[in-house]
């Protein structure tokens, strides 16, 4: 058959062209957000290559700095794996930011609550409480489209601020530190402290977010689970016919992304903040979609599309200290960047 | 050529590719005035981009086009009605819920422009054209309260009010009922006598025996000739389609139906709209024997499907497969109690384009041995059933890890029907199998249903296609809006009385066996 010979012989060819598409196109994109900010930074009569070099030694230029972007990608990557799961599954969780937080809220309420406790067991407490705060807050809007049929892009939204507005209640109200004035609750105890290495600053929560890029691979390639999950994400009117339960599905991809965002926040909050404000995120439950598609919903993608995030931010957060650049710029250098990341990238996959 | 000067539409050397598909590989075509013309060939044998170049559609990478004598080039559909070109999509183009006056000018400037032209200079319009080529519709009409025969007249009647002189329809009768085929042929004759010029499109022998004066054969985006109606039959223009004999009818001995294995009891279901669809189905499916469901599309041969299938909940009535009440199953139990199922819509329902073929031929199996083992995928043990499967039906595919999405629509068929046949149903609900297939697909396809027949499978055959429904069914029902009209023996039923009760007549019932309540 003349079709199925040319379809293998184009085949090896399609791959490779495929790689330098997928690897090359956000390059470009880094390339030319950067020139464009570059045009900012003349613009506002300064330096661009000064201003970039203080970006690079900023994000990575020492161990320190290194240190620094790492603990900045901890959460990106963590909320970037549990969003990869529920997009591969077509459910848009837009609610990272209120795990997030109900995460930290839950987990935080243990460390409070039981401070003379072993180190050992009130750390995996409290993780584990972060967990579930996440898994709780992500199954209400998983409820609500499975029995009501409510889109969970508004539910998921709209709960958002419901957990920031409730942390910010309990930090005010039932959890505030006692005889303090400040809206925060009081500090964690000691040994709600995620152990480090050596000398660095790098915990815990480091590794936890990089032992989840395997687990995430594995899970969506290689358990019935994840091929369900791909399956209902890839059609599910076809997953349906296949006698595939769509509702597990979802609800499982909820809670999964749910338990990644709260796992973040609880990891976030103790040892970033070590106590419970309504001031807790960097936006990661917004900035963790981005990564996500970023990422092209592949652990290994999200990945380098956490760490380049990370360096980012922290990259314009030296521009803006060291060089003195203003912050709207550097933010802006920052947004421009991205936007022409994803801009390249929809390009290059646009057929 | 000396009729060359003669001829209203004349296309020479068009080539028209697409990635990876060289759809039209230097066509000649010439249409003679008065003439019905049919293009007759496979699906993807390029009849309709070739008329969708005449139509303006997209330009020929190649070729010209010439029209009346003079050199046509066309930048839109726009331009081509402009010169007097009229296309009538196998999709109509209407607007339900307007009138067909609205829809007729729809899109058109209007000589008063911003106001809408006058509605009753437009119905006076459309009623003289109606009487002058014989097409009857009232121009005040909304569109969804006509029959489907009625909303292509209202097409044919949009392309002569601007103007027409070529019509070009495209597959006109994949929707029509046999009568209403009749109804559409005698309208063509007509425009003919007034002086059109009408190219059809169409894979239907039959059809183009009776429609056409002339036919032409396209193969892989060639010309394989054109012929004079009058001076060709259905065998040798089938041999021109394919490229080799064919088989037209599967061959297949006398059932041998035993015990009821599907039964089917008042069944009543609602659509998606929660409106009724099926109202008060009774059916008996037995071992060895095929029952066919005919009937036009749309009067509850889905909502029959996926209640059978347990995608759709009755509301009332009762579905028994094999001793076991499967009414409220969901999918997953249906099929676990015996039920194989060849969905109607292949890409919605029976496989993922972007999985692997070897991971579609597991799709309902995945999570059990030996595809599963303590909890993870053995692709190796994937592999290896999709490496047997594809080898078993012929499934012409470079490798199993191919997306399933590049098979053809016959190779990714043979695809599903492997996966549900492998599964050792005891009942099969096979609907629109051969649903635009080529002739060779559709051959397997036949000749696996028969063979699964043979073997003692109870088969419920559901198919818009009376043809396909004479060919394989032992008995047939005719379902005309959520009921079934009769059901007759295959061996004597008669397409006459067939299409009277697809059309809703109940004098033609030979076997009255449903409708308790009466129609």
């Amino acid at each position: 058959m003349t079709v199925a010979t040319t379809e293998a012989n184009a085949l090896p060819r399609a791959h490779w062209a495929k790689w330098v598409v997928t690897l090359g196109a956000p390059l470009v994109g880094v390339i030319v957000g950067l020139a464009i900010g570059a045009l900012l930074i003349l613009l506002a009569g300064r330096d661009p290559i000064a201003a970039y070099g203080v970006m690079w030694q900023g994000a990575l230029g020492g161990p320190r700095q290194i240190e620094e972007t790492l603990l900045k990608t901890t959460p990106l990557l963590l909320m970037g794996l549990g969003l990869t799961a529920a997009f591969r599954a077509r459910v848009w969780n837009i609610g990272g930011e209120g795990q997030y937080f109900m995460g930290a809220l839950l987990g935080g309420i243990v460390a409070l609550s039981f401070p003379h406790w072993p180190r050992p067991l009130l750390v995996t407490a409290m993780l584990a409480a972060g967990i579930v705060g996440g898994v709780l807050w992500a199954l209400i809007p998983g409820w609500l489209k499975v029995r009501r049929g409510m889109n969970e892009i508004i539910s998921t939204l709209m709960l958002n601020y419901i957990a920031i507005l409730l942390m910010q209640y309990v930090a005010r109200g039932p959890l505030q530190e006692p005889g303090g004035f400040l809206p925060q609750s009081a500090q964690f105890p000691d040994a709600a402290t995620l152990p480090v290495l050596g000398s660095t600053r790098i915990h815990l929560g480091v590794f936890l977010a990089v032992a989840c890029v395997p687990i995430v691979y594995t899970l969506l390639w290689s358990t019935p689970l994840g091929f369900r999950l791909r399956a209902v994400g890839m059609r599910a009117s076809v997953a349906r016919y296949a006698g595939i339960s769509v509702n597990t599905i979802i609800l499982f991809a909820l809670a999964f992304s749910g338990a990644l965002a709260g796992l973040a926040g609880i990891i976030e909050v103790s040892t970033l903040y070590t106590r419970l404000s309504g001031n807790i995120s960097g936006g990661y439950g917004f900035s963790g979609i981005l990564v996500a598609l970023l990422g092209r919903m592949h652990p290994l993608g999200v990945t380098v599309a956490s760490v380049f995030f990370a360096a980012l931010v922290i990259g314009a957060q030296s521009m803006k200290v060291v060089y003195g650049l203003p912050d709207s710029l550097a933010s802006a250098i920052q947004a421009v960047v991205v936007l022409s990341v994803l801009a390249a990238d929809a390009l290059a996959h646009r057929r | 050529m000396s009729e060359a000067n003669a001829s209203i539409v004349e296309m020479r050397g068009i080539v028209k590719s697409f990635p990876g598909v060289l759809a039209n590989a230097g066509i000649d075509f010439d249409l003679l005035p008065g003439e019905i013309h049919a293009l007759l060939g496979e699906n993807g044998a390029g009849k309709t981009t070739l008329m969708n170049i005449l139509y303006g559609l997209y330009p020929p990478d190649a070729g010209e086009m010439r029209f009346l004598g003079e050199r046509l080039v066309l930048h839109s559909a726009a331009d081509a009605i402009a010169r007097g070109l009229g296309m009538v999509h196998q999709h109509f183009m209407l607007v339900k819920p307007f009138t067909v006056a609205e829809n007729i000018v729809l899109g058109q400037q209007s000589p008063r422009e911003p106001l809408m032209e006058s509605p009753p200079i437009v119905h006076k319009r459309l009623e003289a054209l109606s009487q002058q080529y014989g097409l009857a519709i009232d121009p005040a009409a909304e569109v969804w309260t006509l029959s489907v025969g009625e909303q292509q007249r209202v097409e044919i009647l949009k392309a002569l009010y601007r103007g027409a002189r070529v019509l070009i329809l495209d597959e006109p009768t994949a929707v029509l009922t046999p009568q209403e085929v009749r109804g559409l042929l005698d309208i063509l004759r007509r425009l003919v006598d007034e002086g059109k010029s009408i190219v059809f499109i169409s894979h239907k022998l039959n059809e183009v025996l009776a429609a056409s004066t002339r036919i032409t054969v396209l193969r892989d985006g060639k010309v394989i000739g054109t012929v004079p109606t009058s001076q060709t039959n259905e065998q040798d223009l089938a041999r021109m389609m394919v490229g080799r004999e064919v088989i037209l009818r599967v061959s297949k001995g006398p059932a041998h139906p035993e015990t009821p294995r599907l039964v089917i009891q008042d069944l009543h279901v609602s659509d998606d709209r929660g409106l009724p669809s099926l109202r008060g189905v009774n059916l008996e499916v037995r071992t060895g024997e095929i029952l066919g469901i005919a009937g036009v599309a749309g009067n509850g041969q889905t909502e029959l499907e996926e209640a059978v299938a347990g995608l759709r909940r009755p509301t009332k009535g009762r579905i028994t497969l094999s001793g076991q009440d499967t009414t409220h199953s969901g999918p997953h139990a249906v099929s676990t109690a015996g039920l194989a199922h060849i969905p109607s819509d292949r890409y919605g329902m029976g496989m993922l384009r972007d999985f692997s073929i070897a991971e579609n031929l597991v799709l309902q199996r995945v999570g059990e041995r030996p595809f599963t083992r303590r909890g993870w995928l053995d692709e190796a043990a994937i592999r290896h059933n999709a490496r047997e499967l594809v080898s078993a039906y012929d499934v012409r595919t470079p490798s199993v890890e191919t997306l399933a999405g590049t098979l053809s629509g016959g190779n990714a068929q043979k695809m599903i029907l492997a996966r549900e046949l492998d599964r050792h149903p005891k009942v099969l609900l096979a609907a629109q199998p051969t649903r635009g297939l080529d002739v060779s697909a559709i051959e397997f396809v036949h000749r696996k249903l028969v063979e699964q027949r043979d073997a003692g499978m109870a088969i419920l055959l559901i198919s818009t296609e009376l043809d396909e429904i004479l060919a394989l069914s032992d008995r047939i029902a005719v379902m005309y809006e959520g009921q079934i009209m009769g059901v007759v023996d295959a061996q004597s039923a008669d397409v006459n009385a067939l299409g009277l009760m697809m059309a809703g007549s109940t004098t033609a019932r030979t076997e009255n066996q449903a409708a308790p309540e009466g129609v």
